[in-house]
């Protein structure tokens, strides 16, 4: 058996293949082990970090959309009571106005249904005054033609006066 | 294969030879053997594989994907015997894993029909068990370098009652000295066996082919053939299991020199 015999008898070849075999391991442990393996698992490592670190951002990026939805959505409650509140504030003084205006307007047709009201007194007291000079001038001619007996105005007047108002 | 006038020598396989290049080393003659040839070559079709996967892609191709699962398998087998501080030592078992399984593979592969001879590095004790010597010396090195004399804890286990302690220390004593032989043994024996196993199949089928009674040989030379296959996938699942033990149980023991118990 060549394996046993190189370590019993004073065989010519254990020790080349130990010589050989320090080498080719020390090159394999230099070059490979030392030299190609920390490169191939600091990719892996920085691969598995770009993972974690793509996952937490998309975690955030959800998270502040989250976030963001939430703060819209209040803004939109909170402009749509503002919109109601003004809407109502509105008509409410819509209201108010209206029943200013209503009552300024109600208060100058008073008066103006007033001044009409004495206007129409007036110009009928002065029709009236017109017509019993006009009725006594008329009334007093009449008395001229018929009978030729001239009657005073004042008499006239008194007379028609009498007759218009009973 | 000596297959002179039909005799078939299971061992010649084992059998080193001299290719040339000898210089003197302390008195000892040096030779460039077959065995130092495949070693190099497991060193260079290694490199080759390792180089493949250098390209750093952030998404791996084939190759890179198929390196990264090789030192993925290692560093989270030494995450998960030793912790942090096993990556450390992450370099030297995966050294020794990939040489092992490369050495293994290439000793398995069937180029005796192109009329090569591959040498199985690792069916040789002395290279298996320097390899195991180094792992132990490591152990040792890492061992009293961290914890100085407390590292003989190591032989009595937590709890051990006080009576028990002399000769529980001493069996552990025993145990931890007869690591690196049954580390080397293990990887040489199972190199040595199935290739052995292998050899004497095929001497059978040869035989059997030109044996006298054509019809008895047939049937021996086709069995044996078939159990062939399926001894050689079972060996090309031993070459990985092997290294792939050798590698554990070297985390293994770097585990009780980093941690104690």
């Amino acid at each position: 058996m060549p394996q046993i015999a190189q370590l019993t008898a004073d065989n010519w070849y254990l020790a080349s293949q130990l010589f050989w075999l320090l080498v080719v391991f020390a090159g394999i442990y230099v070059v490979i082990g030392r030299g190609m393996l920390p490169k191939i698992e600091a990719t892996v490592d920085a691969r598995d970090r770009k993972v974690a670190d793509d996952l937490a951002a998309a975690k955030a990026a959800h998270a502040a959309a989250d976030a963001l939805e939430e703060s819209y959505r209040q803004q939109g409650d909170a402009s749509r009571a503002a919109a109601q509140k003004a809407v109502s504030d509105a008509k409410d003084k819509a209201a108010k106005d209206a029943e200013k205006r209503l009552a300024k307007v109600d208060a100058e047709l008073g008066e103006k249904l007033a001044a009409a009201e004495a206007d129409v007194s007036a110009a009928r007291s002065s029709a009236m005054a017109e017509i019993e000079s006009v009725a006594a001038e008329a009334a007093s001619e009449l008395v001229a033609r018929l009978s030729g007996v001239k009657v005073a105005a004042a008499d006239a007047k008194s007379a028609v006066k009498a007759v218009l108002h009973g | 294969m000596a297959a002179e006038s039909g005799k078939i020598d299971p061992m010649h396989q084992f059998e080193v030879t001299p290719l040339g290049g000898g210089f003197n080393l302390g008195g000892h003659e040096v030779l460039f053997t077959n065995s130092a040839l495949w070693m190099v070559i497991a060193a260079v079709v290694l490199g080759l594989f390792m180089w493949g996967g250098m390209r750093r892609q952030l998404v791996p191709g084939r190759w890179q994907a198929a390196v990264e699962g090789f030192t993925g398998f290692i560093s989270n087998m030494m995450m998960a015997n030793i912790g942090t501080e096993g990556r450390k030592y992450t370099p030297y078992v995966f050294s020794l894993f990939m040489f092992i399984l490369f050495c293994n593979l290439l000793g398995m592969l069937p180029l005796g029909v192109l009329g090569l001879h591959p040498f199985t590095v690792t069916s040789h004790i002395a290279i298996t068990g320097v390899l195991a010597l180094l792992s132990f010396s490591i152990v040792l090195v890492v061992g009293f370098w961290r914890h100085g004399l407390h590292f003989f804890s190591l032989f009595v286990p937590h709890g051990t009652p006080l009576p028990m302690i002399p000769f529980i220390a001493v069996i552990e004593f025993i145990s931890f000295m007869i690591r690196p032989f049954s580390l080397g043994l293990r990887l040489f024996v199972a190199m040595t066996a199935g290739h052995v196993l292998l050899k004497v199949l095929s001497g059978f089928v040869i035989n059997g082919f030109n044996a006298e009674n054509a019809v008895i040989g047939s049937v021996v030379s086709l069995l044996s053939f078939t159990l062939m296959i399926g001894i050689s996938a079972l060996e090309l699942l031993v070459a990985g299991i092997q290294a792939y033990v050798f590698a554990l149980l070297t985390s293994l023991y770097i585990n009780d020199a980093v941690n104690l118990h």
